[in-house]
């Protein structure tokens, strides 16, 4: 019944893994035992599928695709891609107004930060900080959507599992330092030809029977770039949204019993936690926070209605992990920002270093 | 945390998203920001230069000012000399001309007393002629005695 528990993660270790794999589409190699609720089946050939479950996705090995990080990834992409297009074509030279002022605001700050650390001149390096800055923003924004939300809800529509922080994929973040990578071995290859290599073999001790220790020290340095750049802006949304998912558990799993700890939740539901319940609390504070928007409600009556809303349905422990939720949220969208900005920076510095002569 | 396939598809989708911004997005952009801050920088500059050229204007106007000032008094020293030397000017013409008329009608003086004094003389020279016929009852032949009488009368 692997399927079933997949559905409705009880246990804490089973709810973290669950959030923690992404949906992935694969080839299971022949000879591969699928277990499903019709039973086992022995594969006779290589099969693309989607998988179901850890073991399936270890399977499938190299040969596989995480369907929701492309996805999530490609569509945030797409919108930065057409509200920056839309700004472009709106943007006029005599009075930037609402959205596009912020727009160019952006496009400022990312010309001014490589016009600082980046010398030469390559029509390039400027789009692709932008890129890098706004697409991996968009993605880590992902972050501060409510966890369980667009899981539960697509496990509604029949999705197993989806991850919908497209930078918490090692494979997303290294994606894209390896693209920087790529790059930067180009340009140090195009601008310094020889030097390149003279600048592996004899820095920084200046003469020929160091090359071996040279060549050593400079290829890790070299080859630690790309690594560290997308391992760090992984680790750190890895780690975020970790903390959402402990600070979730810890008022979901434990939303048992009384009134009082539970709320209306556990009265209803009992030890598990019900999605539809948590859904109409959802949009009920939602709705209060429009109203609020929209001036009709004062900050403390919002904040207030939320808290009750949140005590009724969740009880202590739901308004509490809601409370550290929030909290953890506002906290989080520094990280957010600044690992998207240490992203591009650093992409430039990077790229910059490929460009000078002089080591 | 597998690396599979995923990490060639997010590599081919960052080459596409980087390709379209450099493409349609930031040239775009940055050519309006530039043309704007080419605006504001020549606005910057004539709003400068136009300071710059009132400040020059108001010294002009000022030197302008002094200098007709200068002028103007210079101008008025100057009539007030030029005035000083006509009425002296006049002064002496007029006393010339005083000294000429008086020249004049001294000599028209000296000229009627002298015609005065030939008329007597005349007079005189033909009364003593007459008184001299009278006394010598016959008359004296005026050709004969000319030289006498005007002798006569010169002395007279």
């Amino acid at each position: 019944m692997k399927g079933l528990a997949s559905k409705d993660p009880a246990t804490t270790s089973e709810y973290i893994q669950h959030h923690l794999q992404n949906l992935v589409y694969g080839r299971l190699p022949a000879g591969f035992e699928r277990h499903s609720e019709q039973g086992h089946q022995v594969l006779t050939e290589n099969t693309w599928t989607l998988a179901h479950g850890a073991d399936e996705v270890a399977a499938m090995g190299f040969w596989a695709v995480h369907v929701d990080s492309m996805a999530w990834s490609i569509g945030l992409g797409i919108v930065f891609c057409l509200v920056f297009r839309w700004a472009a074509l709106k943007s006029n030279p005599s009075t930037p107004k609402g959205f596009i002022n912020f727009v160019e605001f952006i496009v400022e700050l990312v010309d001014n930060k490589v016009k600082e650390s980046f010398h030469a001149k390559n029509r390039l390096i400027a789009p692709l900080a932008l890129t890098i800055f706004i697409w991996i923003f968009l993605m880590n924004l992902m972050d501060l959507v409510p966890v369980d939300l667009v899981p539960k809800l697509l496990m509604l529509v029949g999705v197993e599992y989806q991850k919908i922080v497209p930078s918490t994929d090692p494979n997303v973040t290294m994606g894209m330092a390896l693209g920087v990578f790529l790059l930067m071995l180009f340009y140090n290859i195009k601008i310094k030809g020889f030097g390149f290599v003279k600048e592996l073999t004899m820095h920084p001790f200046n003469h020929w029977a160091f090359i071996p220790v040279n060549l050593f020290m400079e290829l890790v340095g070299f080859l630690a770039k790309p690594f560290s750049l997308g391992l760090r802006l992984f680790g750190n949304m890895y780690a975020g949204e970790m903390i959402f998912i402990l600070i979730a558990l810890m008022f979901a799993a434990g939303a048992g019993g009384s009134i009082i700890s539970g709320g209306l939740n556990a009265q209803l539901f009992g030890e598990g936690t019900n999605v539809f319940l948590w859904l109409v609390t959802f949009l009920l504070v939602c709705f209060i926070c429009l109203l609020n928007l929209k001036g009709k409600l004062s900050t403390g009556k919002t904040a207030l209605y939320s808290l009750i809303l949140l005590m009724i349905s969740g009880g202590i422990l739901g308004l509490s992990g809601g409370i550290m939720q929030l909290g953890w949220a506002i906290f989080h969208i520094i990280i957010v920002t600044l690992q998207a900005f240490i992203f591009m920076v650093l992409t430039v510095v990077y790229l910059g270093m490929a460009h000078e002569q002089d080591h | 945390m597998n690396i599979n396939l995923t990490l060639f598809g997010q590599m081919v989708t960052f080459a596409i998203f980087v390709w379209f911004c450099m493409k349609f997005i930031w040239p775009i952009l940055l050519a309006s920001l530039e043309e704007r801050q080419k605006k504001i920088e020549d606005g910057l500059n004539y709003a400068e230069k136009a300071s710059r050229d009132l400040a020059n204007a108001e010294e002009e106007i000022d030197a302008k000012l002094d200098e007709a000032k200068v002028e103007a008094s210079s101008i008025i020293d100057q009539a007030n000399k030029r005035a000083m030397q006509i009425i002296e000017d006049a002064k002496i013409k007029a006393s010339e001309e005083g000294d000429r008329i008086k020249l004049a009608a001294k000599a028209e003086i000296d000229l009627e007393t002298n015609r005065a004094k030939e008329k007597l003389r005349k007079s005189v020279a033909d009364l003593a002629i007459k008184g001299a016929e009278k006394i010598l009852e016959k008359s004296v032949d005026k050709e004969v005695n000319k030289s006498l009488l005007d002798k006569l009368a010169k002395e007279l």
